[in-house]
């Protein structure tokens, strides 16, 4: 049976009237057109899901909107601000960190955890922030390099 | 899409409402805490409860709270991320920290509990697999059909425990708090297991786990080991736990080696602890407990990698985790 729920994504309140076994996935796709989200195994094996809750990344294929109410969902549409790029999409762009790019929503949610967490990651950091999300293109190395290069960025306009 | 069947969603407030939540339901309905075993498998519809019991909302359900005798009472509900962070459990049970930091990713540990990893569903190439996959080779007996894929002649299932954690926490001398409407009970971790691939929990389905208890670590040193295809992802295709505690002489007074991901429930290598105790820890004992702790696995042809290749691995894992407590 639908029911009311209230949702807070990118800072903006949302009214949903689903029904309780609708995944966040399916509520942010179909119920309020934020497709950047995007839908791989849906088994939560690959990491192309991947949103924030409270900073926190976690798969919106195994979340349900009726657990999340309260909770701030930050999706990639939640990165740039206006038109002003974040680092890490500014990083990706420039590197080519994305090929076919269905991985890279979820890749650059997880790396925003992190660098909203450590400032300077070591590689070895990165990688282990990142070890959730699947890339069956690029080989890694470049999606790396622009976490990096985001991460020296950030760190940088800390620093001014 | 691969959506989930529908069902009614309660969220109670206390451990009191839940339990009488399913005693009201029943069979229909099923508990969820992270919802990162269960989801999947309603997805696959391995499972179609018409009510799910959602645990989040639970007071005092997450946090890991030390005792006054220095053992510590982890919550069921806390993450496995939480676990693995924990200073506490790093430092004098590191083999716990370990295994929950060794399941699957980032995003799962953030999500997951200790709870539902102790409760985890037994795992099957033939099993954890899409409906219309497994209704194409006639079901198995598990799920939907009546004989195993993996031994047909077998009367019974041979799903695999593949839970990181259950392994250490036998290994540890741990024990579970069970809270029904009919009371509560404390039992020692090993005995919420059973040898099969169905019925592989040693509860019934109205009880609840809300708490894993540890006893004092002392001077017990612990370790977990994992062997998989992929070191950021996959389930363990084994997994080794062991704990030991040196007298002062240098002397092991108590020893514990636990196998996850060989059987249908975590193997206890009893042998291989009867060698080790009343010995230092020399080569000889390492490779005389070793030998003793592969034999009794029997992994089968039902999960990644070829099973040869699993129980071999049995005896060097053992082997390099006794090694590693030696130089701890």
């Amino acid at each position: 049976m639908k029911q009311v729920l209230h949702l807070r994504v990118n800072g903006q309140a949302h009214e949903l009237y689903i029904e309780p076994h609708k995944t966040l996935l399916e509520a942010l796709r179909e119920e309020l057109d934020l497709t950047g989200t995007k839908h791989g195994c849906e088994l939560g094996e690959c990491g192309a899901c991947t949103v924030l809750v409270d900073g926190t990344p976690i798969l919106a294929c195994l979340a349900l909107p009726i657990e999340l109410q309260g909770r701030e969902i930050t999706t990639v549409e939640g990165l740039a601000q206006g038109a002003e790029l974040h680092p890490l999409q500014r990083a990706f762009a420039e590197l080519n960190a994305a090929q076919c790019g269905y991985c890279t929503a979820g890749m650059m949610l997880s790396a925003k955890a992190l660098l909203d967490r450590e400032k300077n990651p070591t590689r070895e950091q990165i990688r282990d922030a990142l070890a959730g999300n699947l890339c069956r293109c690029t080989g890694y190395e470049k999606i790396l390099d622009a976490v990096a290069r985001a991460a020296q960025e950030t760190g940088d306009e800390g620093n001014k | 899409m691969l959506r989930l069947p529908p069902f009614e969603y309660h969220a109670p407030r206390s451990v009191e409402q839940a339990v009488n939540l399913y005693a009201q339901h029943g069979a229909d309905a099923m508990f969820v805490a992270g919802g990162t075993d269960l989801y999947p498998n309603m997805k696959r519809r391995q499972f179609e409860p018409k009510v799910l019991i959602g645990l989040g909302a639970l007071d005092e359900w997450r946090g890991i709270v030390k005792h006054n005798d220095n053992g510590v009472t982890i919550r069921a509900g806390t993450t496995l991320a939480q676990v693995a962070d924990s200073s506490i459990l790093q430092t004098q049970y590191p083999a716990l920290a370990i295994a929950a930091e060794l399941v699957s990713t980032p995003q799962l540990r953030a999500m997951g509990t200790l709870g539902g990893n102790l409760c985890l569903d037994t795992r099957c190439n033939y099993y954890d697999q899409e409906f219309s996959w497994r209704q194409a080779l006639g079901f198995c007996m598990k799920k939907d059909g009546v004989i195993c894929m993996v031994a047909p002649g077998s009367s019974r299932c041979w799903a695999v425990s593949s839970t990181d954690c259950a392994p250490v926490v036998i290994a540890l001398d741990g024990r579970v708090r069970l809270v029904s409407p009919r009371g509560e009970r404390v039992i020692a971790a090993t005995d919420l297991y059973r040898d099969d691939g169905i019925e592989y929990l040693g509860k019934t389905r109205d009880e609840l786990l809300t708490e894993i208890i540890l006893p004092p670590a002392d001077e017990t040193k612990s370790i977990y080991l994992k062997l998989r295809r992929r070191d950021s992802f996959d389930f363990p295709i084994l997994g080794v736990a062991a704990a030991l505690r040196f007298a002062s002489n240098g002397e092991i007074e108590h020893a514990r080696i636990v196998l996850g991901g060989v059987g249908s429930r975590p193997l206890e290598c009893t042998e291989a602890a009867r060698i080790l105790v009343g010995q230092k820890l020399s080569r000889e004992a390492i490779d005389a407990a070793a030998e003793a702790a592969w034999k009794p696995a029997r992994p089968l042809d039902n999960t990644d990698s070829t099973h040869g290749y699993r129980k071999k691995m049995a005896r060097v894992y053992v082997a390099r985790a006794l090694e590693a407590l030696g130089e701890k």
